[in-house]
This record gives C-alpha cells, sequence and structure tokens, in this order.
C-alpha cells in the first residue's frame, strides 16, 4: 500500500480514498465515520458507514439497497465546505445519479472519477470534465481492444435480435445488472416489438428512478402468478444471476442475450454461454478514458480498478506522472455483469 | 468473405448444435465450390501454408493501431486470441469489399513468395477493406488452428444434410492426405468413389469411457475384453503393393516408423487394419515415453531404432483382400485377422492384441487391477456383434480405465488461458516438498468448474509476488489434488519426473500447505509404477 505525500489532498489508506483536511472517506469499504459516495453499486456504496453524503440523485437508490442510513445530499455542482476542504459533486455518467468528487484543499484540486463513461446513454446524467491537478480515474477497460460502437448501432442488433425471437415465438431474456444497465437497456429497447417483463430486483430500481422523475418505458413484473403465455414475443431484463436458473424455466423456449463490455471480447462472451453478447458498457472505452483524461488538465493520474499496471504505463509513456492505486476490489472477472 | 463471416457470426451466436448444423449446410447450398472445398477444409484442419509470421502481424497492427507494440502484447492475454488481439486494436477500415474466402486464401498464398514490403503493403491492404469479423477471420488464416466451434463431425452433418449423401460415407471421403490444391469440390465430395486414393484410412472408431461398473452391460459372453495400450492409435493399409500408417490425429506416418516397410512382405493387398502402435521390449510395451521419443522423429536415427523399436497391436480388421468389413461383427472381423496374422514370423513389426478371457465382471475386475503391471491403462471392451462405426459412438465398445494416480501438490505459479479462458488463469505449475523446499514437477490447466477458476483468478490477484512476463509467482498456500495416469523418469525436469496426463481432480481446501506430497513420495511412485 503507498500512501501519498504529507500534503497531498487525498491519500490511500486501508479502508479507502482519505481525505485528513476534511476527515472523510470517498468509497470506503470498511467502516468510516464519515463517507462520500460517487454512486450505488455495492462495490462504492457499502453498509456500515455512520454519515453519507451523495447526490440527490443517487440517495434514493442508495437507501433502497442500504436502508435506514444517515444521508446527507447535495445537488451536482453545488459546493460543500467539509473542515479545510471544499467538495462538490459533477456527473459520471456511469449511471442515473452517479458522480465524480471533486476536493479541492487550498487550491489544489483532486478528482475522484468514481466508474465513468463520457458518451450520453439518454437516462444518465451525462459526464462533465473537471479541471483538476489530480485525477484518480478507473480504468476497467483500459486496454486499446476496448472501443465501443455507437450505441443507436447496438440498439437496432438488440431489437433486431429480440424482433427474430418474437417472430419465432421465443422469449428473449437479456442479462444485464439490476442498476442502471437494465434501465438504459430498456430506453434502447423499442416497445412496438412485444412486452418487457422484468425480474423483482429489476423493477424495485425501476420503482425508485420512476419515482426520482427518471422516465423509462412500461414493464410488467415477473411474478410467481404471471402466466408466460400472456407475453408473447416478450423479453424479460433479469439479473445475470438469473439467466440460465431455475426461474428463467418458466419462459420455455429461450435466447439468452448479455449486455455488458466484457462482451466485446469474445473469449468471454463463449464462457458466458448466452447465444447473443451486446456491447453495452456503462464504463469508459479506451479512447474515452483518454478523452476524460485529457479534458481534465490533470498531471498526475492515479489509476484504479482495471488493468492499473498496464494503463499507467502507457500514462508515463504519454508523458504524464502516473501510479497506481491498489484497492480490495475483487477481480475484473467479478465484474463482469456490472461492466 | 460476407458470406463466411455471415457464417461465422450465426455459428458464434448460438451455442446450439442443430442451429450450427443448419448454418453450415445452408452455407454449402449456397456457397461456390471452390469456397466449400476451403471450408471443408478448415474445418478439417487443413489450412493454407502461413504466408507472415505471428511477430510481423504484430508488429504491423500495433503499428497501425498507433500504439506501442508492448500495449499489444499485454491486450493479448485479456483477450486471448491474437487473431482478435490484433482485429481489436486496428482502426477502422476506409473502404468495403466482398471479395470470396477463396480470393483471400489464394491472396495469402501468393505472398509466401513475396518480399517483404509486399507481404506487409497487402495485408495491410486487406485489414483496410475488411470489416471486424472478416478481418478477425482473415487474421485466423494467417495465424492458423481454425477452431471456431465446429467440430469435423457437426462439419460432416452439415455437409451430408446439403448434399444428401450419407454422413458416414462423407466422413470417409473427407479422411486422408487430400489439400483443396489436389482435389475439387467435384472429385472430394460429388464424383462416383471407385478411384478413391489409395492412402485413405477408414474414419476411426472411438470408444466412450465407461463411468459405471460394466455389470450394466448385461451377459459377459457378449463383451470381448482387451488391455488399453498406452500407445498411439494407428491404422496400417496395404493397397497398391505399398503400405500407409495413419495415426487417430490422421497425421500420415510412414516415414516415422520405417518398421513397418517390411509389411508389403506378409501381408497382402487390400489389407487395411486398426490398432495400437507401441514401443516394444520383445515381450511388453515400453513406457509411453520411450514411445515419445519416436514420435517427434520424422527421420529415425539407427541407434533410436534398435532402443525403441516400434510394433502394431492389432485389434481389428478393416478391409481384407479390398472388401470393406466394417458392417461385420467384431468376431468375425478378429477371426479373419487372426487367420491372416498368425502367419507372421516372430519378429514380424505386428501382432495380434490378445483377448484377455474373463466368464464373470467380477473376475474382468480383477484382471483390470493388474492393468499397470501390463503397461496397459485399463481395459477395453468391444460388443462381440458390434460393427466398426465411424467416430465416438456410445453402445459397443467402451474404455474401462483405471482409477488415476493421485498426488496433493501445492499451487506456485499462474498464468491466463486462451479462447473461452482468456482473462482468467487457468494455468498453474505445482509442487511438492523437497525439505523447506517447493519443487515444481508438473503443469495443469484442467479439472477445475469455470466458478472455481473465477476464485482462484480473483485469488491469484490478490496474491501475485512477483511477475515474469505472463506468469505470476502466487504465495504458496492452495493445495489441490493432481491426479495422473502415469509416471516416469526425466532428467529434462529439475524434480527429476514427469507425469502422463496430469490435471486437477480437486481443489483440497480442507490440506493445509504443509501437509502437501513430498518429492520422496514421488520417487517412490516412481519406483512402483514407472
Amino acid at each position: 500500500m503507498f500512501c501519498g505525500m504529507a500534503n497531498d489532498v487525498l491519500t490511500f489508506t486501508d479502508r479507502g480514498i482519505y481525505c485528513a483536511a476534511g476527515d472523510f472517506f470517498i468509497d470506503p469499504w470498511r467502516p468510516v465515520d464519515r463517507a462520500l459516495i460517487t454512486h450505488g453499486h455495492a462495490d462504492h456504496a457499502r453498509p456500515g458507514h455512520r454519515r453519507y453524503l451523495c447526490t440527490d440523485a443517487c440517495a434514493p437508490v442508495m437507501q433502497h439497497r442500504l436502508g435506514d442510513i444517515s444521508v446527507e445530499t447535495v445537488k451536482f455542482g453545488e459546493f460543500r465546505r467539509i473542515g479545510d476542504a471544499s467538495v462538490s459533486f459533477h456527473p459520471a455518467g456511469h449511471l442515473p445519479g452517479s458522480a465524480q468528487i471533486r476536493v479541492e484543499v487550498a487550491g489544489e484540486v483532486w478528482v475522484v472519477s468514481g466508474d465513468y463513461k463520457v458518451v450520453p446513454d439518454g437516462l444518465s446524467e451525462t459526464f462533465e470534465p473537471v479541471r483538476c491537478h489530480s485525477f484518480i480515474t478507473e480504468c476497467t477497460f483500459g486496454l486499446p481492444v476496448f472501443k465501443w460502437a455507437d450505441q443507436g448501432d447496438v440498439a437496432l442488433q438488440l431489437n433486431d435480435w429480440w424482433a427474430a425471437n418474437a417472430a419465432a415465438g421465443r422469449c428473449s431474456i437479456l442479462g444485464a445488472y439490476s442498476l442502471g444497465k437494465a434501465q438504459r437497456l430498456m430506453r434502447m429497447l423499442n416497445p412496438d416489438v412485444g412486452p418487457i417483463l422484468t425480474h423483482g430486483a429489476v423493477e424495485a430500481t425501476n420503482a425508485v428512478l420512476r419515482g426520482q422523475g427518471y422516465a423509462l418505458p412500461d414493464t410488467v413484473q415477473v411474478t410467481p402468478d404471471l402466466d408466460t403465455k400472456d407475453y408473447p414475443g416478450a423479453l424479460v431484463i433479469a439479473p445475470p444471476s438469473a439467466v440460465g436458473s431455475k426461474w428463467a424455466h418458466r419462459f420455455g423456449t429461450s435466447s439468452t442475450g448479455f449486455a455488458s463490455g466484457w462482451m466485446q471480447l469474445r473469449g468471454v462472451r463463449r464462457r458466458r454461454a448466452a447465444d447473443r453478447g451486446f456491447v453495452v458498457s456503462d464504463h469508459a472505452d479506451w479512447p474515452g478514458l483518454m478523452h476524460a483524461i485529457e479534458s481534465t488538465g490533470a498531471e498526475k493520474i492515479y489509476a484504479t480498478h482495471g488493468y492499473t499496471d498496464i494503463f499507467a504505463r502507457w500514462l508515463n509513456s504519454q508523458g504524464y506522472n502516473a501510479k497506481v492505486v491498489p484497492t480490495e476490489f475483487g477481480g475484473n472477472d467479478d465484474e463482469v455483469d456490472a461492466a | 468473405m460476407k458470406d463466411f463471416a455471415t457464417l461465422f457470426t450465426t455459428i458464434d451466436q448460438t451455442t446450439k448444435t442443430t442451429a450450427k448444423t443448419k448454418a453450415l449446410a445452408n452455407f454449402f447450398t449456397q456457397a461456390s465450390d471452390d469456397d466449400k472445398l476451403w471450408t471443408i477444409a478448415l474445418f478439417s484442419g487443413r489450412r493454407p501454408k502461413r504466408a507472415v509470421t505471428t511477430t510481423q502481424l504484430r508488429e504491423w497492427a500495433a503499428e497501425q493501431g498507433d500504439i506501442p507494440l508492448w500495449l499489444l502484447e499485454e491486450s493479448y492475454p485479456v483477450v486471448g486470441d491474437l487473431a482478435e488481439t490484433i482485429a481489436l486494436v486496428l482502426p477502422p477500415p476506409s473502404r468495403q469489399s466482398d471479395l470470396p474466402l477463396t480470393h483471400w486464401i489464394t491472396e495469402l498464398k501468393s505472398l509466401v513468395t513475396a518480399d517483404i514490403e509486399t507481404r506487409k503493403a497487402r495485408i495491410l491492404d486487406a485489414w483496410d477493406q475488411l470489416e471486424a469479423t472478416e478481418r478477425f477471420l482473415f487474421n485466423k488464416l494467417i495465424t492458423g488452428g481454425f477452431r471456431i466451434g465446429v467440430s469435423r463431425k457437426l462439419m460432416t452433418r452439415a455437409l451430408a444434410q446439403a448434399t444428401g449423401q450419407e454422413e458416414a460415407s462423407l466422413a470417409h471421403r473427407l479422411m486422408g492426405g487430400w489439400t483443396p490444391e489436389t482435389t475439387s469440390f467435384h472429385h472430394l465430395i460429388e464424383a462416383e468413389d471407385s478411384v478413391a486414393d489409395e492412402s485413405r484410412p477408414y474414419p476411426f472408431y472411438l470408444a466412450y469411457q465407461l463411468d459405471d461398473p460394466p455389470d450394466g452391460l448385461g451377459d459377459p459372453e457378449d463383451w470381448l475384453a482387451e488391455w488399453k495400450w498406452d500407445g498411439i492409435r494407428g491404422q496400417v493399409i496395404l493397397r497398391g503393393g505399398t503400405h500407409h500408417v495413419w495415426s487417430r490425429g490422421e497425421e500420415l506416418m510412414t516415414d516415422r516408423f520405417p518398421e513397418f516397410g517390411r509389411l508389403p512382405d506378409f501381408l497382402p493387398n487390400g489389407t487395411v487394419l486398426d490398432g495400437e502402435i507401441v514401443a516394444w521390449d520383445g515381450d511388453q510395451p515400453y513406457p509411453f515415453n520411450t514411445l515419445q521419443a519416436r514420435i517427434g522423429r520424422k527421420t529415425v536415427p539407427k541407434k533410436l531404432l534398435k532402443e525403441a523399436p516400434v510394433i502394431l497391436l492389432s485389434y481389428d480388421l478393416l478391409e481384407e483382400n479390398g472388401q470393406d468389413l466394417r458392417h461385420q461383427p467384431l468376431n468375425h472381423r478378429r477371426a479373419r485377422m487372426n487367420a491372416i496374422l498368425q502367419e507372421l514370423p516372430r519378429d514380424a513389426p505386428i501382432r495380434v492384441a490378445p483377448a484377455l478371457p474373463f466368464d464373470t465382471w467380477d473376475r474382468l475386475a480383477d484382471i483390470r487391477v493388474t492393468a499397470r503391471d501390463h503397461r496397459a491403462e485399463g481395459l477395453m471392451l468391444k460388443r462381440k456383434d458390434s460393427p466398426y462405426l465411424s467416430g465416438r459412438k456410445k453402445g459397443d465398445w467402451w474404455k474401462w480405465k483405471l482409477d488415476p494416480l493421485t498426488v496433493d501438490a501445492v499451487m506456485i505459479y499462474a498464468q491466463q488461458g486462451h479462447g473461452r479462458r482468456a482473462n482468467l488463469f487457468t494455468d498453474f505449475t505445482f509442487a511438492v516438498w523437497n525439505g523447506n523446499d517447493l519443487v515444481p514437477f508438473t503443469k495443469a490447466y484442467s479439472g477445475l468448474t469455470d466458478e472455481e477458476f473465477r476464485q482462484i483468478t480473483a485469488w491469484v490477484r490478490k496474491n501475485t509476488q512477483q511477475r515474469f512476463g505472463p506468469v505470476r509467482q502466487v504465495t504458496p498456500h492452495h493445495v489441490f489434488e493432481i491426479a495422473f495416469e502415469g509416471i516416469h523418469a526425466s532428467p529434462r525436469h529439475k524434480s527429476g519426473i514427469a507425469l502422463r496426463f496430469p490435471r486437477m481432480s480437486r481443489w483440497r481446501h480442507d490440506k493445509p500447505l504443509q501437509e502437501a506430497n513430498t518429492l520422496d513420495d514421488l520417487k517412490e511412485m516412481l519406483e512402483t509404477y514407472g
């Protein structure tokens, strides 16, 4: 574990990213007194902290997932003073309500990216580059083999697949992480093709986001008494773990698909043993990462989450001062579902 | 190439065999004869001669993708396939074309003799007019190993559907030493099959593993038992006054085993025998590693020929006097074989693989446990009235192998896999104790479930001590039971031993590191089983 210099705005500790000037942590993985949270995914918003601070757009989902917690909220772009630090949250484009966190201490500005993607997805608040001196960036897809196709093209593939299945009397089952990815896919679907059914975990998140005013197409939750025959040509959105499980048997003959950035790789696609893999990621691809880093104007880059060694080496060869942040988070493959 | 890319995409997008077969059959009814012939060739392990080295491909791709070579090299193990890695790092093509598969293969063949600048220019030009999937397939044609989820069996079935011919006879037509350069689609598939290539072997009949006790097979009277020899399955053909030796992998091995050169003196034309090629010490086979020394040599030095002479332990007669006997019952084929082979002199490089007499399944079980004493891996069980089928079929032939030997070993190095195992740590090196040191003695790649590979991958990422290129040294912690079929001395290995078919049979979560086996334990096994 490496720690920063004494005058660094943020340091890396065994509990997570720490700001001494404001005595708070960002996305800590062990219980702390005050936690600033970038977004509601389980590896960033963990239970057990005394106080949480996040955007007002992120709070409902986090409360839905973590239950009775003490949450303060800020709006995007609003400044908040904590000790000697000034903090603000800026859209990260990862999922609805997701933020990058800007921390300024005595004129020195650091930004923690959280998870992000730079292209608009039609649902999340669009990524906003924030000028800073030091940028702590994720690099889940930090290799030049990851380049995403235009979302519109993938939407066509998705709808063609769905329509072909519907025409053949097959149900389409799409595996996607229940917060963020699932809702983004719903917005990509063409509701004229057929009804959209959802797994309970997905529908619970839908309810929270609809309550916040995010517009989603009509969906029907799959309940034990639902007769699948009433929904011919349906597309079912479910968490990846439910696809291929006993839960999915009720849909009879079906075609399965997964939506993730990892589906770019044939090996991962085959390992998933799904009929189709759709390359839809809530993380930045290689050009996206480069664009984001350049836009911050930062000289110091800290790489976290992903192929950090390789990514940092590349950045150093491009004239940045880049370092690797060790994290306790699981290996890349654990994130296949979410990414 | 667009129709071939569409075929590939359709096959790649389904896990269902029937859907794959249908897509391929459809292609076989629509494509040109040349494209059909090359498709058959690619899916039966034939490919154009390599036009450029993979090193050159990597360099050119990195240059085109505007990335340093090291970054492409680091991306490769994540993707797990070089052809795919290259396709992904290249910039989008600047133009479109739809030249057929055969055009690109002809183009690659023409590059074999071209100078390096021409090769580079033509490859870059190809990349610049192929879209992602076509590029991937084009690269696959160069890097070789065209494995894309289509087995030869599946391809043969699709061809049968498309042509209305019988699958078994097509399988036979596709055997042997043809290449797309030496034949045509018409000659290979459609023409009257009377002037068949004289070297052409029959498709091998393969047995399934018997997992349950043989009691379920019925009356022992109906069954023939033989040792399951640990050599190379081979077919010896005598036709037209000369002989041919084929391995099960359909490699022509005639020159590697000059011993069989004497066979035309003993055996009549129109004879085809199926058996096991083994190195023979006069009474029984040598261990497999003796034969291994022979397999690698295309020409055999006299000394080796003397030290490790091979013979065929023959167990089936597929052709007699030019007549195909495969539809005849096994006991008839065997009787004919015995009649032919009993005339042979003692020093002929061929012997009958003996049938093992038994009257009850219990008696056979007793025989099976002595297999290692006979340098065998177990038993073969064959129904006496079975015809000689083609490929792996359930029912009439079974292999009943010995339980493997096992040793508990410590994982010390890990490396990522390829293909569908890309980005997962699946290739491990294992060690046993020698005093306080861990001595590496084997690698193993298989035996764990996908879920276990995922777990160990997460663990490897967090417990890497050092990296040597793609290899990671990990904290000695996990103990695995390694199963293997044989053990022999090997001066090339640090531990002094080498294993046959090692694989991980169990993840010993229950076993502390210190209780793994020792080098002395292995040496003892070498004494007993080596």
